[in-house]
């Protein structure tokens, strides 16, 4: 038979692929040429030199870093990913405990307990989260203002302006306090590792979880004390309209992350739940019948065997959390978006600059938490021999 | 001689039946039980009748506590007597309804726009109804419906041109919502097959493409709509603002949809393709008249659950100052006549996605319960 050109499979593909490249050589020849010629023309510099030109503008919450109108652009960057990476990650934390509590809770065997988790989880899955966070902002500015705010001790206000509470105010004998807690983490980590071998070998059990508990808060604690208290509280004083000292949190702030542990909470929880069901009667019953105690079952047979259905959806939550953190940009929290994708773009007019510089930072932290995710899932999944 | 003495009468056994067994069993098993029941029945209590009463029994809706009717916030019985009133004022709904409904749109036009929703109702009973006869036929209407839909709203053709910036509220919500799904759907299909492509240039394109996408936030491709687009173009091609949205809401959701699409994939056995390449089938008609077909039926549910996030999504155009329900609603609390009422309209815009969104998620439930008992795959 004689071989044409296009009937043949491996040419036919050749050819496709070729004009796939081709016309994507193309595109973007049409693109940078157009780009190039639309910022001439709208005298739009280029390149990232204006990331060391000053920012000129303020930005309302920095917790991390010290920022002021005369910094730079790069560091508007900064403070934008260090937000960013603070709400989800608080946000994250706070999600994964809700979440497992609800999604426990919607197992329950109480109807109006299991009734009203799924109220709220329908609810809150149903709802746009933009419009959660700005309900959430809108409710928490109607607050009473700074001078009428309730208090909690004389410590903690709240006002429409934010919760305002103790600052913790650093000495110089602290260093050695923190190098104990990070001491006495280690010395826990070494104990559950020797408690878990003796077990293995001996089947001797150790009460791990109290040790390394008492071990954590006591050592710290303890060198603190010895230190002569290297740290004070400063406290928040009403002067005039607004507090002087203390710190506070920002009411843009709380309302990202309640809206983002509320919403992303009720995901989670479904996650949980349907790792749980996944585990079948069986090995609930074959753990009753081996004489377990019932949380024992709970934490060691149940959990382990859930974790396997959950942790894959839930680093998918997680990165959506991240994702959804910038949605602040609807309230001012001052994130990565809202800064330097929003306030640095609009000044410099280098839209091209800093949304690139946005997605790939997006792209690295999705990354890196999928990278993370990945290990941890690794290390849970069922180790075929 | 007493015969209860020589009997143990025993109690006559606790119901298990009926309205006083399901409460034991399912609210007082236990003491702890009952704990958890009455501290949620004190949580509800504390809830419920305060909902109640804000949103419906001392709410304002048309007139307020003097009877007067409400023209703007100082009518409002909160606003006006804020020591014994605490109701909402969904006046401000009501007044604004209209614009709630339709945005801007011209109300001599406002048929077409009411027209649009009707036949929305009609193009989705096909999707909904299993046996209605003629369903093969009636889906082309659901087909090309977008294509209508955009006629009527938009004109041309005779009618008078309605500009996408006098629409909004609802109606900008569906639009997006509609064609967006409508559009992000082949295109997710297309990325599906195209990243399981044996071709490798192919493949690495739509693999690239997805997992970019996958990895930023919808904000930023609004913004890359928005400020980067008009970069793009040649100068005169001026895109409209409603359009670069849709543009940047398909292309995000269009990645979801293909991930999904290519679990359905994944889930065909090999013989399928097999059996379809050896009666001579070529690659389009393997996948349209065998592949697809049960791919798409299995990940149906998948897909209304990723069109639920997409249509929650287009909330997101408020950032970039288009009016959709929400935008609406901002807009009316900026104006100084109703400003302050915040919660009555972020209330009412959540409880319309909540049913829209609510509904379709039931939709997809039961879609997943159908599907679980109703085909065979094929596997055997």
């Amino acid at each position: 038979m004689q071989k044409n050109f296009f009937s043949d499979e491996k040419s036919r593909g050749i050819l496709y692929q070729t004009l796939v490249i081709g016309f994507f050589a193309l595109a973007i020849w049409f693109i940078v040429n157009t780009t190039a010629y639309n910022l001439e023309k709208r005298n739009i510099a280029t390149g990232f030199g204006f990331l060391n030109n000053p920012a000129g503008f303020d930005i309302s919450f920095s917790p991390f870093l010290d920022y002021k109108s005369t910094d730079t652009h790069t560091k508007v960057y900064f403070v934008g990913v260090l937000n960013t990476l603070l709400v989800s990650f608080t946000g994250c934390i706070a999600a994964t405990i809700l979440g497992f509590i609800v999604g426990i809770i919607r197992l329950s065997n109480n109807w109006l307990l299991s009734r009203t988790a799924y109220v709220y989880v329908e609810f809150c899955r149903n709802v746009p989260l933009i419009l959660q966070i700005i309900l959430w902002y809108a409710i928490l500015i109607q607050l009473p203002r700074i001078k009428q705010a309730p208090q909690i001790w004389e410590t903690f206000y709240i006002s429409n302006r934010g919760l305002y509470g103790p600052r913790p105010i650093y000495e110089d004998g602290f260093f050695i306090v923190t190098i104990f807690i990070i001491i006495s983490f280690l010395i826990a980590f070494f104990i559950r590792r020797w408690a878990k071998k003796r077990q293995d070998t001996t089947g001797k059990q150790f009460p791990t979880f109290t040790t390394n508990l008492g071990i954590i808060i006591l050592l710290p604690l303890l060198v603190f004390f010895i230190m002569g208290t290297p740290m004070t509280l400063e406290y928040p004083i009403l002067k005039g309209f607004n507090f002087k000292g203390g710190m506070v949190i920002r009411p843009e702030f709380i309302a990202m992350f309640l809206s983002l542990t509320i919403y992303t909470g009720a995901f989670i929880s479904e996650t949980v739940r349907s790792g749980i069901l996944s585990v079948t009667k069986g090995q609930r019953e074959a753990s009753g019948a081996l004489g377990l105690k019932q949380n024992w079952i709970m934490r060691l047979i149940i959990i382990p065997q859930a974790l396997r259905v959950i942790v894959p959806p839930l680093t998918s939550q997680y990165l959506n959390l991240t994702k959804n953190s910038s949605l602040g940009i609807a309230v001012g929290y001052a994130d990565l978006v809202h800064g330097f994708g929003g306030i640095s773009l609009n000044q410099t007019g280098q839209a091209i600059e800093c949304m690139a510089i946005t997605m790939a930072t997006y792209l690295l932290i999705s990354l890196t938490i999928s990278f993370f995710m990945n290990i941890y899932n690794r290390s849970i999944q069922f180790k075929e021999k | 001689m007493n015969l209860e003495n020589q009997f143990n009468t025993r109690k006559p056994p606790v119901a298990t039946t009926g309205l006083i067994g399901w409460l034991r069993i399912n609210l007082f098993s236990s003491w702890f039980n009952t704990a958890v029941t009455l501290l949620v029945l004190y949580f509800l209590y504390q809830i419920i009748p305060w909902f109640l009463d804000w949103s419906i029994l001392s709410a304002d809706f048309t007139h307020n506590y003097k009877g007067e009717k409400i023209i703007d916030r100082t009518f409002c019985s909160r606003v006006a007597n804020p020591e014994e009133y605490h109701g909402a004022c969904w006046s401000i709904i009501i007044v604004r309804f209209y614009q709630f409904i339709y945005g801007f749109y011209p109300v001599d036009q406002v048929w077409r726009a009411n027209l649009t929703y009707f036949l929305l109702a009609v193009a989705l009973i096909p999707l909904l109804v299993e046996n209605l006869p003629y369903r093969r036929h009636l889906i082309k209407f659901t087909i090309v419906f977008p294509i209508i839909a955009f006629v009527l709203l938009y004109g041309g053709f005779g009618f008078e041109i309605v500009p996408t910036n006098k629409w909004g509220g609802l109606l900008v919500t569906l639009v997006l919502g509609v064609f967006g799904i409508a559009l992000a759907f082949p295109l997710g299909i297309i990325l599906a097959l195209g990243r399981r492509s044996k071709l490798p240039v192919i493949s690495m394109v739509c693999t690239l493409f997805i997992e970019f996408i996958r990895g930023v936030p919808l904000i930023t491709l609004l913004f890359f709509g928005m400020v980067m687009l008009p970069l793009f173009l040649p100068e005169g091609i001026n895109m409209d603002g409603l359009v670069r949205v849709l543009v940047a809401v398909t292309l995000f959701q269009a990645a979801y949809m293909a991930e999904v699409i290519r679990g359905g994939l994944q889930a065909i056995p090999q013989g399928q393709f097999e059996a379809a390449q050896s009666v001579g089938l070529s690659y389009w008609q393997m996948n349209r008249k065998i592949i697809l077909p049960q791919a798409i039926r299995i990940t149906i549910p998948s897909i209304v659950n990723t069109s639920i996030g997409l249509f929650k999504d287009t909330t997101l155009v408020i950032i970039i100052g288009l009016l959709d329900l929400l935008g609406i609603g901002r807009g009316a609390l900026s104006d100084a006549t109703w400003m302050g009422l915040s919660n009555e309209v972020y209330v009412f815009v959540a409880i319309v996605f909540f049913i829209f969104t609510f509904s379709m998620s039931r939709y997809s439930l039961y879609l997943e319960k159908k599907l679980k008992t109703g085909i065979n795959m094929g596997a055997d």
